[in-house]
């Protein structure tokens, strides 16, 4: 066996597209299966169960998915309708797990909607899926239409709960994933987040009492009710409970997505499955743990390392969406760091000023920072800037954007330092050079 | 953020195609009846799937036909990146990702390839069949460096297989998007260690299974507890 989950405990059963993702084939998986006897125990059990599986929020922030659900208001008010949004807007750099649900085992998602929908007592769920997936939406448009014509979902479905189930798309914008900009696009809107309070369980989707979840924090339910919260929570250390799909990109030998059980050491995850570092262990640099918007930790804190929300912050940094991004030894930390500085430039919705020209001056700076052209004092300035662009915005974006740099910072300065001080070395020297003119 | 303005040259008109009526009312029936303004995203993509850009004419058509103020339709036609407001390329569109994961994995070397066989990018070839450009994350970082041509993505590239590709397009063939290595999805290449027990697919899992830690009164319970 490698790794720490056995096949019997996996939830996605078809996370590789192997076998039929179409209604018959997720029967056979055993999805749907009991879903009546589910509703029929009512949604303060639901809720409960949900609590007491110790499932945390799949999307990256980490927060128990039923006591979000418990938030939504007890009683449904006439012409106050709850919705349910699913976040399938899947653009966090380094995160490919939703699609994978979203194409081979789209039935997971739609029981999960009907499940958390019934227990929110919305009568209508929008899934915002990502405009660049085409071919997800299609596939999950497709298993819509086999839940409806199974009568699973719909008015009248043998679940006694009328649900209605909606595919919405996006547009390539990377802030839509921040629920209250994906909220505001799905009205027809430019995706800029809203304020909060007032929170989408109070005021969301149309004004109405909404949750946004994760397409996998949506999916797995279904499953956890089956199976047992006890069944669940024995997975990963204590606070880090269940399996998780793990998304490994960059310099392993075999990326893939593999579904783990929680806290499993970050050096058993490459190995067993990855196919190990290329070039070996000793060849890594640093490692992304989270999606790109966490800080990257070097290979020295990874030898014994669980990957659990727990343990990734005693590091300072974050499992986010448990998107991997292994860097190796040939890799330039300075150049990918710039890149997502770009991304975070190329992404910043332009809401809030520190964000919108924070992020483009970082990226500025760090590109100079990355042929060595800076000078050494800015570095400082720029972890500065960094921390004057974190905790000023609206939404997470302005962190977001911060944080990958604070990371290469705190653990590979010297390299930055290095190449600032040899960049004249070598170079004709020119009088007053000024390679670059300030924008 | 960045800067996206509508293109200086512009039709003279648009109508919507048959077609694309149909599909724009099968949006507008998703949502409740007094937010129809939902439906511009996706009849914005409509319509660029019918046009191959979005153009300003287009723009008035949506707002009409939506009931939303012009500005409203452009304010989001400019804001997200997916509208093309410009014409691209006939043949093939492609999008290559950049971002750091594809970057890890050689999207550089591809950049080179679009430099070399289409020109810059935002421009399309002399012949006006081909355009690509540079996008963010695309979400398949596991099957990187990967490129989007035409909508559907296409994996684990390196600069021979692209190549290869843009010469089928070129000639008229239509190639299978997918991963370019012969791996299936984002599974380990030719290594699959997990999901192989068999017990998980011979409908040993579809049984009738008592579901675990059901209240002792499954239906009164609930219903008494609202009333109260």
């Amino acid at each position: 066996m490698v790794g720490i989950l056995e096949d019997k405990d996996r939830i996605f059963t078809n996370l590789y597209g192997l076998h039929d993702w179409g209604l018959e084939g997720a029967k056979t998986r055993g999805c749907w299966n009991g879903v009546k006897d589910i509703l029929d125990a009512g949604r303060d059990w639901i809720i409960d169960n949900m609590k007491a599986s110790g499932l945390r929020g799949r999307g990256g922030a980490g927060f128990s998915t039923g006591l979000k659900w418990s938030f939504m208001p007890k009683e449904l008010k006439e012409g106050r309708p709850h919705y349910l949004v699913v976040n399938a807007d899947e653009s966090e750099p380094g995160t490919c797990k939703d699609r994978e649900i979203m194409r081979h085992d789209p039935h997971l998602l739609i029981e999960g909607c009907l499940i958390a929908s019934f227990a929110m007592q919305a009568h209508a769920c929008y899934i915002y899926i990502r405009g660049e997936y085409v071919f997800e939406r299609e596939r999950l448009e497709a298993a819509i239409k086999q839940a409806y014509e199974a009568k699973l979902v719909g008015k009248n479905n043998v679940h006694g709960w009328d649900f209605d189930i909606y595919v919405h798309h996006g547009a390539g914008a990377y802030i839509c994933g921040e629920e209250t900009a994906l909220l505001e696009s799905l009205e027809g809107k430019k995706g800029q987040p809203r304020l909060k309070p007032p929170f989408p369980a109070g005021a969301g989707l149309y004004g109405m009492p909404t949750t946004v979840n994760n397409v996998e924090s949506i999916a797995v339910a279904g499953t956890i009710l089956r199976r047992g919260a006890g069944w669940f929570s024995s997975f990963g250390r204590p606070n880090n409970a269940g399996t998780k799909l793990f998304c490994v990109s960059g310099h392993v030998n075999l990326p893939c997505n593999v579904e783990e059980a929680m806290s499993i050491p970050f050096r058993q995850l490459m190995e067993d499955h990855c196919g190990g570092i290329r070039g070996g262990w000793g060849n890594l640099k640093a490692v992304i743990p989270g999606g790109s918007s966490v800080p990257m930790i070097p290979a020295e804190q990874c030898e014994d390392l669980p990957m659990d929300f727990d343990a990734l912050r005693e590091l300072r940094s974050g499992l986010g969406t448990a998107a991997v991004i292994v860097m190796d030894k040939s890799t330039d930390l300075v150049r990918a760091i710039a890149r997502l500085s770009y991304f975070y430039k190329h992404e910043s919705c332009g809401q809030c000023t520190p964000c919108r020209e924070g992020t483009g001056w970082m990226w500025r700076v760090m590109e100079r920072m990355a042929t060595g052209e800076a000078d050494m004092k800015e570095i400082d300035t720029l972890l500065d800037v960094t921390t004057q662009v974190e905790g000023h915005t609206i939404c997470a974006l302005g962190d977001a954007a911060a944080w990958p740099i604070q990371g290469l910072f705190r653990h590979f300065r010297h390299e930055v330092e290095e190449r600032i001080t040899s960049y004249r070395a070598g170079r004709p020297h020119v009088q007053g050079a000024s390679l670059i003119a300030a924008e | 953020m960045s800067v996206r303005r509508l293109a200086k040259e512009q039709p003279a008109s648009f109508a919507f195609s048959k077609d694309t009526k149909a599909k724009a009312d099968w949006w507008i029936a998703k949502y409740p009846e007094s937010r129809r303004q939902s439906a511009v995203i996706p009849i914005l993509w409509l319509v660029q799937k019918q046009e191959k850009w979005v153009s300003e004419p287009a723009i008035r058509a949506i707002a009409e036909l939506l009931g939303m103020p012009v500005i409203r339709v452009l304010e989001v036609a400019t804001f997200y990146t997916m509208f093309q407001l410009e014409p691209v390329g006939e043949v093939a569109f492609v999008q290559l990702c950049g971002t750091t994961p594809c970057m890890l994995r050689g999207a550089n070397d591809l950049k080179k390839v679009l430099r070399e066989r289409i020109g810059e990018p935002h421009h399309c070839s002399a012949d006006g069949k081909f355009s690509w450009e540079e996008v963010e994350c695309l979400g398949a970082c596991s099957n990187a460096p990967m490129a989007a041509i035409n909508d559907y993505y296409y994996e684990d590239l390196t600069p021979e297989t692209l190549a290869k590709i843009l010469d089928d397009f070129a000639a008229g063939k239509k190639p299978k998007p997918g991963s370019y290595v012969g791996r299936g999805a984002s599974e380990p290449h030719d290594a699959i260690k997990t999901l192989t027990d068999p017990k998980l697919y011979d409908g040993s899992a579809a049984k009738k299974i008592k579901i675990p830690n059901l209240p002792e009164k499954p239906k009164k319970a609930p219903k008494a507890k609202t009333e109260a």
